[in-house]
């Protein structure tokens, strides 16, 4: 069965080309992703809904909204929905909508954290844990960053920050870059 | 001898979780397992790069699998989100074919071929599944005096699967904790997500999250919890003071890795295993129990 979605829709089109994403025509709004999710409650709207305002052509108050920020990719709306739709990789998708698009939501603080991570796996081949935290915090907002002190400290005492950065070998991080450089030109995974 | 190929990822290796990669290491050895770290391996892209460049996080997955490939062996990693991100892109390549053209393409800028013959697994099936219970319970030489554990495993190694085990009601952990014996206290949240990365810009949510799991170990007698995730660990242990704080608890639970308990069970000295990392110390929970 596959539930009636409005005339031209670009955002399910979009959805659909995107790998995972085609599920979307299936679902019947049993709302049990909704049910599942540990952070629907924060969401401005629940996952079915979000389902619901994107087969809808609600384009602009779908990418805008917070909802996709909150997914934590725990998957239990993915093993549980009886469409076998994947609801997490919706999320995650529209995620990348958001950000390609420039929609921004001056709510959330996730994007921004995300890109600051992406940043770091682009340019050193892997995430040196201390500097993208203190990156993001001063970021985000520095009075945040004197509240992280005394946990920092705790990691520090423990042993368990690094203040040198691992890298690969200038051969093995040319490489990298090569093939993430070339992957920008290919325009999306669609 | 077994040999993997091993991808530790970017917190087991030199981040907050090296005493994970430290302790799988030595664990590992004591049984007979060796894991050939895959050269200049990258971060697997984890959610965050999924979530904003989703092709090139392919990309950099993929040239790990590409790498691994040359070897034949099994990858096998600790941490759940690289077990999870870096399946994902296995199986997305096999699915589209569309995906698998660009992602050859942008791979042989870097001179490199993917054919999708590398098995991604979890260090934790690898030792249950492969090594097997019986030859890890031959291995132990210390008793655990009954140690009431709580088995934490988090989302992504059982989430979304297929996995090695039950997505929500799973069980390897709570066998292997018998096996070293210590005892494995119900947890009825033992599948339930920490909040992820989400701590780093949604803390409050997060928080709320790591509660309930503390609640619900701590609740059910539990003396020790014990977690196959970086982060799953570094939420509960480093995050459990500021729980405390804000919902006026008292939890004091160490969260160890699954890894540490095994080389406690297996006689190896806490400084191998990292145990003074924790920032909830193991110390008093262990007292008189381990190394009688």
């Amino acid at each position: 069965m596959e539930t009636k979605v409005q005339g031209s829709n670009s955002l399910v089109e979009e959805l659909c080309a995107i790998p995972g994403g085609a599920g979307i025509r299936e679902c019947i709004q049993c709302g049990t992703c909704s049910a599942s999710c540990p952070n629907a409650g924060s969401m401005d709207h629940t996952p079915r809904e979000l389902i619901a305002m994107v087969r809808a052509g609600m384009r602009d108050e779908v990418l805008s909204s917070n909802a996709m920020w909150f997914c934590a990719s725990c998957y239990l709306c993915t093993v549980r929905c009886p469409r076998a739709i994947k609801p997490t990789e919706l999320m995650h998708a529209l995620e990348c909508l958001a950000v390609t698009h420039n929609v921004s939501n001056a709510r959330v603080r996730t994007p921004t954290m995300y890109r600051g991570f992406s940043d770091f796996v682009y340019s050193l081949g892997s995430v040196h844990e201390m500097g993208f935290m203190t990156w993001f915090y001063l970021l985000s907002n520095p009075l945040r960053a004197m509240r992280m002190l005394p946990l920092a400290l705790g990691l520090l005492r423990h042993g368990r920050m690094s203040f040198k950065a691992r890298r690969l070998k200038p051969e093995a991080e040319g490489q990298l870059r090569a093939i993430l450089d070339r992957a920008e030109t290919l325009g999306g995974v669609q | 001898m077994k040999y993997y190929t091993y991808f530790p990822g970017c917190s087991s290796s030199d981040g907050g979780a090296k005493a994970y990669g430290a302790s799988a290491l030595a664990v590992a050895k004591a049984l007979d397992v060796e894991l050939i770290e895959l050269e200049d391996w990258n971060c697997c892209g984890s959610t965050p790069y999924t979530s904003t460049e989703e092709m090139a996080s392919f990309c950099a997955s993929a040239r790990n699998l590409a790498l691994a490939e040359k070897r034949g062996l099994d990858l096998v990693t600790p941490c759940s989100s690289c077990y999870v991100i870096l399946n994902r892109t296995n199986s997305s390549l096999k699915e589209y074919p569309e995906l698998r053209a660009k992602v050859d393409d942008a791979l042989a800028a870097g001179g490199l071929e993917y054919h999708g013959t590398t098995r991604v697994r979890h260090l934790l099936d690898v030792f249950v599944n492969d090594i097997g219970l019986d030859e890890i319970a031959s291995r132990v030489k210390t008793d655990l005096g009954g140690l009431k554990v709580a088995p934490y495993y988090g989302c992504q190694v059982v989430r979304p699967g297929p996995s090695f085990d039950h997505p929500e009601a799973p069980q390897s952990l709570d066998r292997l904790v018998q096996t070293l014996g210590a005892e494995a206290t119900r947890f009825p949240l033992k599948a339930r997500c920490c909040g992820g990365s989400l701590i780093i810009s949604e803390e409050d949510l997060a928080l709320g999250l790591i509660h309930k799991l503390l609640d619900s170990a701590s609740s059910n007698g539990a003396e020790v919890v014990i977690t196959v995730c970086p982060l799953c660990q570094t939420n509960l242990d480093v995050y459990q003071g500021r729980v405390n704080k804000r919902f006026k608890t008292s939890f004091s639970l160490p969260i160890l890795f699954f890894t540490q308990l095994m080389g406690l069970a297996f006689g190896l000295k806490g400084e191998a295993l990292g145990l003074e990392k924790c920032i909830v110390s193991a110390k008093k929970a262990l007292a008189g129990r381990v190394g009688r």
